[in-house]
């Protein structure tokens, strides 16, 4: 009897004291979260003299002014746009580049790879200008493929690093069965190794599309006409060289937020349960 | 046949190969041979110096190396400190507990965050002239006066706080990834340790640690990829590099590329950094391989 | 079937979003970028003002923040890519250097023609920023290239209300640096600078002094008030060591005013933006600030009471300077296709109405002489300060950049107190030698 009660009460101290654990991390992330929308609530004035995190004002047509002085539309759509063309470039290039390597054998392949490994570790200072000058040459300069080359060229080889990582793991079985079944290597890579892949993917998703969607310096540099700047280019009006409107930057910061955060729903419970489902019992 | 077979085979390589050639190998070239040059960025003209930068980053620099100091403890601090965190918030989670959907939501809250933002945001929340001074009041309400501090400002424990503030920002990737890990363990070897008698501890040592070590490694060469880049944070949150004590690497290029228009030094300097990044991920990279 | 829609989804987003539609225009067309967040709109006002009557449209882009401007334009000048106008944020170097790329047309024709009427419109100490001089030291000929759309100097301002509670004549502010000193101390012991759990008090001087040129600025001012401008100019040329003791006594002004607890707590770590919304929230007695500030404290809080003085005089050998000239100028592209019709527009940019409106719009000082009358008493304190105003663009030498950094991050160890004045005196000194012999090397 006291051995039962003992194990009980042992294991509801314990669930109670990670409980503790996640909901102390989880307070402290979600603090700078609330003070970021209960700040845009605020007017400029009350932002620093009203310290408390309790909203005293709901000024909502900062969001609808934020969105129209910033010229939110265009841009946000411009974001949206660059987002899913480069997560989708990178997520066909570098699966397909990844499972070459891991999987298919050809001359220099090893070579390749650690270039491309290289390239994740060295970054280039100054690679806006060389960029710049490069796109100028092909004539790409001022145009959004140029841009989404560049862009799917930044995450390409933490990509290929994660998801061939992933297939080095993943058991030949499947493989050989469809192999045997005639199909192609294109095939294989398409019906198989893709499908089994997809936490890893959900993770390059999630993060090539925060990669992509906080970028602001290159499409500064690069585009010249404000119809092709992404959103953040756009909330750097709010920074303004002198005078910081407070209010409705936070207002611009929450409504960019939220698309990413939007992603991230979407995709996480593909990384865990397509984690489990996927789960090849040896 | 065999020869179709290999170029087959290439064409999967193909498109990453020309993007990668085109947008990385091309401006690398660039600026990698720049770092022989004295160029302040705008003349057409440039002046070979030949190694001349480079001995000047090995011997004289003193910030420079003062900066990768800094960096290389703001790492050592997200590889410890950080990695740790994540690693405990997925085991908790990894359990059959109720709200599992909610801390994974929650935890990814951080890096989704702008650096910009999470620095304006700490700021405010630690310091007490031009914050509400959250921290020190906690510390003292939960009695302890004595740690109260000033903890930005303070050049002894400036770096230190950015560390930790980094760490908020960063836990949540390796959050994930050791989540999706521990997911992968098949329950089955628990049950079969269970049964067999083993602790909680001694399964957690024998079976779950071994079989995460591969991930733990990926997280680790992540970890330093990232956290040794980092500079956004560092700006916003103590406004510059405070006498050389929050000095890190990036942050000495961009002051080279623009406070003294040196662009070349600034490609010299920025090779010496990959250099060093390199040799870190190739030591990571050896080591877990002895580690399969 | 599924990857030939998608491939065809993505050829048909690309090819139309491919095409940078291009436009041919009879009009001519001027092309402005700029980094001027809170004018864009007051720029745009004048730009259609300005089409209704001579027909020319004028194009302003907006790119900020200012360092991702200046980077912008980098590139476009390595790219000949440059628009009509644009403005270089940088050193007198960085000036120079662009002029010799042949990337900026000389004004100087147009600004003396007619008897030098467009050039007699401005304050003479606002060309001179944009000016090269027969003497200088940048190999450039000398002539004017670029034009000044407002003026600005940067001095000390101080909240009269805190004034009052300090017991002060709120409109008598300190003239001696003793007497900073002396409220310095006044403030300590008010509770000011204490630390602890509380929320510190009342605090005395912000500046964003974790952006370093500020520092810089202050510590040439009192240069100049203690050894004269000759000087400090020999010692820019490396006639002078670093470790004389004029400028220990520079390097010790800062060690004086943290022992005196008048530099606000953690001021080594703030931006500028932190210290404007410091002063803006009476939280600061004094602030270190240009003439900008007068629209971030309006806009922070309209009913701040302020005023601006000159920072203290340590010595009264010579008079104490501070830094002022042209705030924004405006260049104009050499190898624009429309360059007369660029000239054209800044002229009438920099006519007395246009920078009236503008001066009223944005609280900026204007840089034509006669729209002085319509601005606000604030603003006309800091234009008086004009006259004891000087700019590093305006001395015909540099010094080392390394040199400068250096000499900022000592003050900054000084100020937390890691280093003594002497110490970082023979620090600087000694990059200072490394790259004279650098420089002769070559």
């Amino acid at each position: 009897m006291k051995n039962v009660l003992y194990y009980k009460s042992k294991k509801v101290v314990v669930n109670t004291l990670i409980h503790l654990f996640l909901i102390s991390v989880a307070i402290t992330c979600l603090y700078p979260l609330l003070w970021m929308i209960i700040s845009s609530l605020k007017t400029q004035d009350m932002i620093f003299k009203d310290v408390s995190l309790i909203p005293h004002q709901f000024r909502l047509e900062n969001y609808s002014r934020a969105w129209q002085e910033g010229g939110f539309g265009r841009n946000f759509l411009n974001s949206i746009i660059y987002t899913v063309s480069v997560v989708f470039g990178i997520v066909i290039i570098s699966s397909m580049a990844a499972y070459a390597f891991s999987r298919l054998r050809f001359i220099g392949s090893k070579w390749l790879f650690i270039m491309f490994m290289a390239a994740m570790m060295i970054p280039i200072p100054g690679s806006f200008v060389a960029l710049y000058v490069l796109l100028n040459k092909l004539h790409l300069r001022n145009t959004p493929i140029g841009y989404i080359l560049c862009m799917i060229n930044v995450g390409l080889s933490t990509s290929i690093f994660l998801l061939k990582t992933f297939f080095d793991k993943m058991p030949k079985e499947l493989e050989d069965a469809a192999r045997i079944d005639g199909c192609s290597k294109l095939g294989i890579w398409w019906h198989v190794a893709l499908p089994l892949a997809k936490p890893v993917l959900a993770v390059v998703i999630v993060f090539n599309a925060l990669t992509v969607w906080n970028e602001y310096i290159l499409a500064l540099i690069i585009f010249d006409n404000r119809q092709y700047m992404p959103l953040q280019v756009a909330l750097q009006t709010f920074q303004g060289e002198f005078v910081t409107n407070y209010p409705l930057l936070m207002a611009g910061l929450t409504i960019t937020a939220l698309p990413i955060i939007i992603v991230y729903l979407l995709m996480q419970k593909y990384i865990v349960k397509g984690v489990t489902q996927g789960a090849i019992v040896g | 046949m065999k020869i179709r077979q290999g170029l087959e085979n290439y064409i999967f390589v193909l498109p990453a190969v020309t993007i990668f050639a085109v947008f990385y190998v091309i401006p690398f070239v660039w600026v990698f041979q720049l770092g022989l040059f004295e160029w302040d960025g705008i003349s057409f003209t440039k002046t070979f110096v030949g190694l001349q930068n480079f001995k000047e980053i090995l011997l004289q620099d003193r910030s420079w190396w003062q900066s990768m100091w800094n960096a290389s403890y703001i790492t050592l601090i997200a590889l410890t400190f950080q990695n740790i965190l994540a690693f405990m918030l997925a085991w908790a989670c990894d359990r059959e507990i109720k709200m599992k959907n909610f801390y994974r939501v929650i935890f990814f809250i951080p890096p989704v965050l702008s650096e910009v933002v999470v620095g304006m945001v700490w700021r405010f929340i630690i310091n007490d002239i031009d914050g509400a001074n959250i921290i020190n009041h906690t510390l003292a309400g939960l009695g302890m006066p004595n740690l109260v501090h000033n903890w930005l400002s303070d050049p002894n424990t400036a770096l230190t706080t950015v560390a930790l503030v980094h760490c908020w920002k960063g836990f949540g990737w390796g959050f994930l990834i050791f989540l999706a890990g521990l997911q992968t363990i098949p329950r089955e070897l628990y049950e079969a340790a269970r049964v067999d008698g083993a602790s909680a501890w001694q399964s957690f040592r024998k079976i779950t640690i071994p079989l995460m070590i591969p991930i733990m490694i990926l997280v680790a060469i992540l970890t330093v990829l990232g956290t040794m880049q980092v500079f956004v944070l560092i700006v916003s949150l103590v406004g510059g590099e405070f006498a050389g004590h929050t000095s890190v690497p990036v942050l000495r290029i961009l002051a080279s590329m623009r406070g003294s228009s040196r662009f070349g030094y600034a490609c010299a300097q920025g090779i010496t950094f990959g250099i060093v990044l390199v040799a870190i991920s190739f030591i990571q990279y050896r080591f877990s391989k002895k580690n399969q | 079937m599924l990857i030939r829609s998608a491939v065809l989804c993505i050829f048909a987003i690309f090819s139309v979003l491919g095409c940078s539609g291009q436009k041919i225009d009879s009009k001519p067309t001027i092309t402005v970028w700029h980094w001027m967040t809170d004018r864009d709109p007051a720029f745009q006002v004048l730009a259609k003002k300005y089409e209704a009557l001579t027909g020319t449209r004028v194009n302003f882009e907006l790119y900020a923040p200012s360092d991702a401007y200046s980077q912008k334009i980098r590139a476009a000048a390595q790219g000949i890519n440059l628009p009509d106008v644009f403005g270089i944020l940088g050193e007198k170097r960085d000036f120079a250097a662009f002029i010799k790329a042949g990337h900026i047309l000389d004004i100087t024709p147009y600004m003396e023609a007619d008897n030098s009427v467009w050039k007699n419109k401005f304050f003479p100490k606002a060309l001179a920023v944009n000016e090269f001089s027969p003497d200088n030291s940048y190999g450039i000929n000398p002539g004017i290239f670029g034009v000044p759309i407002d003026i600005m100097t940067i001095q000390m301002v101080y909240n009269k209300k805190l004034f009052k509670e300090l017991g002060l004549n709120p409109n008598r502010p300190p003239k001696t640096f003793q007497e900073l000193l002396d409220i310095g101390v006044k403030i300590s012991a008010a509770g000011g600078s204490a630390s602890g759990g509380k929320s510190a008090g009342m605090q005395g001087l912000v500046s964003g002094w974790g952006e370093v040129w500020m520092i810089d600025c202050l510590a040439n001012n009192y240069a100049f008030n203690i050894m004269g401008k000759d000087k400090v100019l020999a010692t820019i040329k490396g006639e002078i060591p670093y470790t004389d003791p004029d400028w220990i006594q520079v390097f010790s002004v800062f060690k004086q005013m943290q022992e005196s607890g008048i530099l606000a707590k953690g001021i080594v770590t703030m931006i500028n933006k932190s210290a404007e919304q410091l002063f803006a929230n009476e939280k600061a007695v004094f602030a270190f600030n240009g003439s900008w500030c007068v629209n971030v404290y309006k806009g922070m809080n309209a009913n701040l009471e302020y005023g601006a003085m000159l920072p203290p005089e340590v010595s009264d050998k010579y008079p104490i300077a501070i830094w002022g000239g042209a705030g924004s100028s405006f260049m104009v592209n050499a190898r624009s296709k429309n360059k007369e019709e660029a000239v054209k527009f800044l002229s009438w940019l920099t006519d007395q109405d246009q920078q009236a409106y503008l001066a009223q719009e944005t609280n900026n000082l204007p840089a034509n002489k006669n729209s002085l009358s319509k601005i606000p008493e604030i603003l006309a304190q800091f234009a008086r300060g004009m006259d004891y105003a000087t700019h590093p663009n305006v001395w015909g030498v540099s010094e080392f950049s390394l040199v400068i950094e250096a000499f900022d991050r000592g003050i900054q160890s000084i100020i937390i107190g890691e280093k003594t004045p002497e110490q970082v005196a023979a620090e600087v000194q000694k990059i200072k030698e490394r790259e004279l012999a650098k420089k002769r090397a070559r």
